[in-house]
């Protein structure tokens, strides 16, 4: 946050505050972990309240569900802070001392009534009032989010209309108080911290901006690295398209099974000259290529280190040898290096630790000694006295050392701009996508094992649009949206209300829910908008001839 | 898994619930209900209403439907696994489906020796084993341990679905069928059992007993002309210090078993820090030959509700409960009678006797667990959970109902504050002995001549108090004392004084007042077995040394009757004396601790299976 990409908070202060905000987060099914921690936070007294369009089984939890319309988080977020200013609830000292930009953005969320709010987001003025009220005068709160939020074609907007809201209530910086985006994956946080963006050298560091930096990592390497932005995920497959790039290496990822617009994906993979993919798995994206190289286990096969959503830098250690030819990641990227550099002298995972943090100040007193013996560092640590940093961004708080608290955190007039797929005619219904529980993303990894709770995939509809359709529990339907149709099975779920529909992603083999969704995306993030697709349901027999 | 509840059995919670709020709480899918939803706390804070909601539908339907159980865990925010648990917790809720009436018959210890054997026999021969529904389906029966009607020995109980519940005493094989005959006009009798009562010149001794059988328990006038609510005037007017200092002084000890300094106890909950301070009756009386609360609470009820009235104001909670045991018709009718009674004359609620007291009562029904007596498992069910008991410490003063300081005391001790605030604590204090002072309820039943409560001072012998029930009308082969958790004495014994001082030095309990005298022809194994039949039922199988050790005792004990022993017989011996010895370290509540005492002592005592017990 304010630059830094990760969670303000740890795990351990959603158990003490006062209030969990939870925003576009089904977290008990997604990040049952972290809801672990959440469920503490209840149990000691905390107040949750939900912002979902739909009343997910982390919604059964919540003090107040507030079942928006899908995509119009900045709405809410900006009647929320107009309700707290025309309240005088803001936090008037953290707001002159501590941030900057405040009056325009007090003057871009003026227009905000409860009543537009209202009529914007459909949830009632009153209950939006409430959550306003409840979030402004906690005397801690948390707000934590994850795709809901993120996937859209104004992601970065809608991440800044939520920081708004913790700086305009000084709810960050403080013990139980915080921003946090959740993590999917136990190394999403951990992939961004070494590097793998397009504009950041490990260590957060910019390498078009930071030219210090930038020198660093050269004299290391030895090498000069041209300072520009690579391409995110996106830019990528446009490049492809371009005829721009024209060989790809994948480390880990299954893009043919999980990017949004399917069809379009797998003819770009198929049309390159070169296509590497290195995975545990015979993925549909390594089906594609040229090379597989078949890698081990991050989790039990290999030595490094893993980062989690608390920016907790975490040890992990072989238990097992990889099975036949499997091999460790590192070991693969040595052998392509050595092919590539005669003289390349093999590195092992320590020593690239090693070297990391000497070149990400922030990672500098992260020994493998310390990290075992504290179960863990949190970043940033600069030296090996350092004891890490469990909440980010108290320095805000010193509102009398300009120099310890640095660069006041600015606030961000994020403009309301729902989503791109629009809903007409033709096309009703509002498709979302989630997970669940007993699945996890494209199923490479959760398909292998067996789930009482695994039913396959199918078109979760509300009880009154299964009426209005005529369909019933298990019936097949074609859903279309202005890019595809698929197949699949109807299960009636009242969690959903008229008009909006879900699937997940979990099994493409059996319906490939990313031919519907729209491939608008983020110009900032690079992010997707499978959030929110526009789609039509046919009964079958009526949709052959359609298909 | 998701079974819908009947329109019969939503307009049943309903009518105890009040009608559903929303969409998500089983309301119509209507307006806000697509964009709103609360859960939470205020949500879950309802759960305490499950054991009633059960008992509401078990009440009207005759069972607990996957449906109906469904719509109530969506009322009260429940998970159906969770509720699950809790209704097949009790012996009372019926999670499969069963005809509309079941006639539970008493072949508990007492009913056993009077008549329950032969009742079972023609039922068996008559409609079929245990369970079965009789030819027009409408009723079934089964066997029940103690129903706390002892002196009335058989005794049976008919849950009857959209009628009340009824408990017949001397029962007969008619009985049981007219009881479950459509259009039954049976209803519960409180028959008057207290001996003593009906005798004119010593009526003026009795101090527990002085209203019981002369005044209307449905009338709060007649209490009020008998000296009801002088002892509630009397604590306000002094204040909750004076009246803890009075109880102190009266040397009350708890009568539920542990003998707990009743003044020490109120201090503590008076002096918790943290708030709110609850106070709990404990009317859950199921030690088997027990049944002096329930006489208390079907013809005193007035004063069960003025002193736990007075530990409430005295130490601070706002709101007392009073757990029944669900197989009390009548008591709880008539407790319910006078809470309302209570609060219409303003002696229950905000400003109570006109002094700005404030405290109020709910009344809780148990469903069918011996466990529940149990102080913390009692906390529990009535927290809407399994009546499992928690560790201590923390003790229920400290951490007790809903995590809150709690003050419990069972009937027999809370009507003994009346009696303190009547005289004062220091003449109390001179009632009885130097270790036990005041009066004390005993519960004469079995082959005596007169059996039903009887009051004494403390200090009285068995014998004394035998007499006092007109003796016994079959010689004396054994008298059990304290109850299934307590033990068997021989006639050799009668001369034992009945204090907490000389129970204790002496090796026996008085338990909960039990006094069950066993005629010369008492087949004692027969009853052994079904001490160790009840423990096993009852174990509510929280911990290991209980949950298994009641099972391993019973097959123990099968054994050595069917001669197919394990070794010799002395091996049984010395395993059941194993086995003992662990429930007893090794439990954490009452019940695992006791589970082998009555055993123990009646294979000591009498010899059994031809052995002088394991040295």
């Amino acid at each position: 946050m304010f630059g830094a990409g990760g969670g303000t908070s740890s795990y351990e202060e959603v158990e003490h505050t006062d209030l969990v905000l939870l925003w576009g987060s089904n977290a008990r099914a997604a990040h049952p972990i972290f809801f672990h921690h959440v469920l503490k936070g209840i149990h000691n007294g905390a107040k949750m309240i939900d912002v979902d369009p739909r009343r997910t089984e982390t919604a059964e939890w919540a003090d107040i569900w507030l079942g928006i319309d899908v995509g119009s988080d900045i709405g809410l977020s900006n009647t929320i802070a107009r309700e707290i200013i025309a309240n005088d609830l803001q936090h008037h000292a953290f707001i002159e001392h501590a941030t900057t930009g405040f009056e325009e953005y007090k003057a871009s969320v003026s227009d905000w009534t409860l009543e537009r709010g209202a009529q914007v987001t459909g949830v009632p003025a009153e209950v939006i009032q409430e959550v306003a009220h409840a979030y402004a005068t906690a005397p801690r709160a948390m707000i934590c989010w994850t795709l809901g939020i993120t996937e859209h074609h104004n992601a970065v907007e809608n991440v800044l209309s939520l920081i708004n809201l913790s700086l305009l209530t000084g709810h960050v910086g403080v013990y139980g108080s915080g921003v946090n985006p959740l993590r999917g994956q136990n190394n999403v946080q951990g992939g961004g911290d070494m590097g793998a963006i397009p504009n950041k050298l490990p260590g957060f560091q910019d390498i078009e901006t930071d030219h210090e930096a930038r020198a660093r990592f050269e004299a290391a390497w030895g090498v000069p690295l041209d300072p520009k932005y690579g391409w995110t995920l996106t830019q990528q497959f446009e490049a492809m398209e371009r005829g721009d790039i024209t060989a790809v290496y994948v480390i880990g990822e299954n893009p043919a099974s999980s990017e949004a617009d399917k069809q379009h994906t797998v003819h770009l993979l198929e049309n390159l000259d070169c296509l590497i993919v290195q995975d545990m798995f015979m993925t549909k994206t390594a089906e594609l290529a040229e090379v597989v190289f078949p890698a081990s286990n991050s989790a039990f096969e290999t030595e490094g280190t893993v980062t989690n959503s608390e920016r907790r830098v975490q040890r992990c250690r072989a238990a097992l040898t990889p099975p036949g030819n499997a091999k460790d990641d590192v070991w693969i990227i040595n052998q392509v290096a050595r092919r590539l550099k005669d003289d390349w002298i093999p590195l092992e995972p320590q020593q690239a630790w090693d070297e990391l943090r000497t070149l990400s100040p922030m990672h500098g007193g992260m020994s493998w000694e310390r990290l075992e013996e504290l179960g863990g560092l949190q970043w940033p640590c600069p030296d090996e006295n350092h004891p890490g940093t469990p909440i980010l961004h108290t320095r805000l708080w010193e509102f009398d050392d300009p120099e310890t608290q640095g660069t006041k955190a600015p606030f961000s007039v994020v403009i309301d701009d729902p989503p791109v797929d629009l809903l007409d005619q033709e096309f009703p219904l509002r498709l979302t996508t989630g997970r669940r529980l007993d699945s996890y993303n494209t199923g490479v990894q959760t398909g292998g094992y067996t789930s009482p709770l695994r039913r396959g995939e199918s078109l979760d509809i509300s009880p009154e649009d299964a009426r209005t359709y005529g369909v019933s529990e298990g019936d097949v339907v074609a859903v279309s949206s202005r890019r595809g149709t698929v197949r699949a099975p109807v299960h009636l779920d009242p969690a959903l209300r008229p008009g909006l529909v879900f699937m997940t992603f979990h099994f493409p083999d059996e319906v490939d829910t990313n031919v519907l969704t729209i491939e608008a995306t983020d110009p900032r993030s690079g992010t997707a908008e499978f959030k929110a697709t526009a789609v039509r349901i046919d009964k079958v027999d009526a949709a052959v001839g359609a298909e | 898994m998701d079974a819908d509840a009947s329109a019969e059995e939503r307009a049943s919670i309903d009518a105890y619930l009040g009608p559903p709020q929303d969409g998500w709480d089983g309301g119509a899918r209507e307006g806000d209900t697509y964009r709103v939803g609360r859960s939470g706390q205020a949500a879950r804070d309802q759960r305490e209403l499950l054991i009633e909601a059960l008992h509401v539908l078990q009440g009207d339907v005759g069972w607990i439907s996957p449906g109906g159980m469904n719509y109530v865990c969506r009322r009260l925010s429940v998970p159906p696994a969770d509720a699950f648990g809790v209704a097949s917790f009790y012996a009372m809720f019926a999670t499969k489906e069963r005809p509309k009436t079941a006639v539970h018959v008493c072949d508990d210890l007492a009913c056993r020796v009077l008549g329950a054997k032969s009742l079972l026999a023609e039922l068996e021969a008559a409609v079929g084993p245990e369970g079965t529904a009789a030819s027009d389906g409408s009723w079934t029966w089964h066997r029940s341990p103690c129903l706390g009607m002892c002196e009335q020995a058989p005794a049976i109980l008919a849950q009857r679905a959209g009628r009340p519940d009824v408990a017949v005493g001397g029962a007969t094989a008619a009985d049981v069928v007219a009881v479950a005959a459509e259009g039954s006009t049976m209803t519960s009798k409180g028959a008057v059992t207290a001996p003593q009562t009906r005798d004119t010149t010593d009526r003026a001794d009795l101090r527990l007993l002085r209203r019981v059988g002369h005044v209307d328990p449905a009338s709060i006038d007649d209490y009020r002309a008998n000296g009801g609510y002088e002892g509630l005037h009397r604590a306000l007017e002094i204040g909750p210090e004076a009246t803890i200092a009075e109880v102190k002084d009266a040397k009350l000890m708890g009568r539920g078993g542990a003998a707990f300094p009743t003044g020490v106890k109120w201090e503590a909950v008076a002096t918790q820090p943290a708030h709110p301070h609850y106070y709990v009756c404990n009317a859950d009386e199921s030690e088997p030959g027990t049944f002096k609360d329930r006489l208390i609470m079907e013809l005193d009820p007035f004063a069960v509700v003025e002193s736990l009235t007075i530990a409430g104001v005295t130490t601070g909670c706002a709101k007392g409960y009073i757990y029944i045991r669900g197989e009390y018709p009548l008591a709880t009718e008539r407790l319910a009678g006078a809470l309302g009674e209570a609060r219409r004359h303003g002696l229950l609620g905000t400003d109570i006797m006109g002094r700005g007291a404030v405290f109020d009562i709910e009344l809780r029904r148990g469903a069918g667990a011996y466990i529940c007596g149990e102080e913390t498992a009692l906390l529990n069910s009535i927290e809407g959970k399994r009546g499992e008991p928690r560790n201590k410490p923390p003790f229920p003063v400290q951490r007790g109902l809903f995590g809150k300081p709690t003050g419990i005391n069972n009937v027999e001790t809370l009507i003994n504050v009346l009696e303190v605030l009547r005289i004062g604590g220091a003449a109390y204090a001179a009632i009885g002995s130097e270790g036990s002072t005041g009066p004390r309820l005993f519960c004469l039943s079995g082959q005596v001549a007169r059996p039903g409560v009887y009051e004494v001072e403390h200090g009285a012998t068995l014998g004394e108090v035998i007499e006092l029930a007109g003796g016994p009308t079959n010689g004396i082969k054994a008298v059990l004392l304290g109850g299934a958790a307590g033990g068997f004495v021989g006639p050799d014994r009668l001369d034992v004084r009945l204090t907490f001082e000389d129970a204790r030095a002496g090796g026996y309990t008085l338990g909960s007042g039990v006094v069950m005298v066993l005629g010369e022809d008492t087949d004692l194994v027969d009853l052994i077995l079904r001490i160790a039949r009840f423990f096993r039922d009852e174990s509510c199988g929280q911990c290991v040394p209980c949950r298994v050790g009641t099972v391993r005792q019973e097959e123990a004990i099968h054994r050595m009757v069917a001669g197919r022993t394990v070794g010799s017989v002395h091996d049984e011996l010395v395993l059941l004396d194993d086995i003992a010895k662990v429930m007893r370290d090794a439990s954490i509540c009452g019940l695992g601790q006791t589970a082998a005492s009555a055993v123990q002592s009646a294979i000591a005592t009498f010899g059994l299976f031809g052995s002088g017990g394991v040295a």
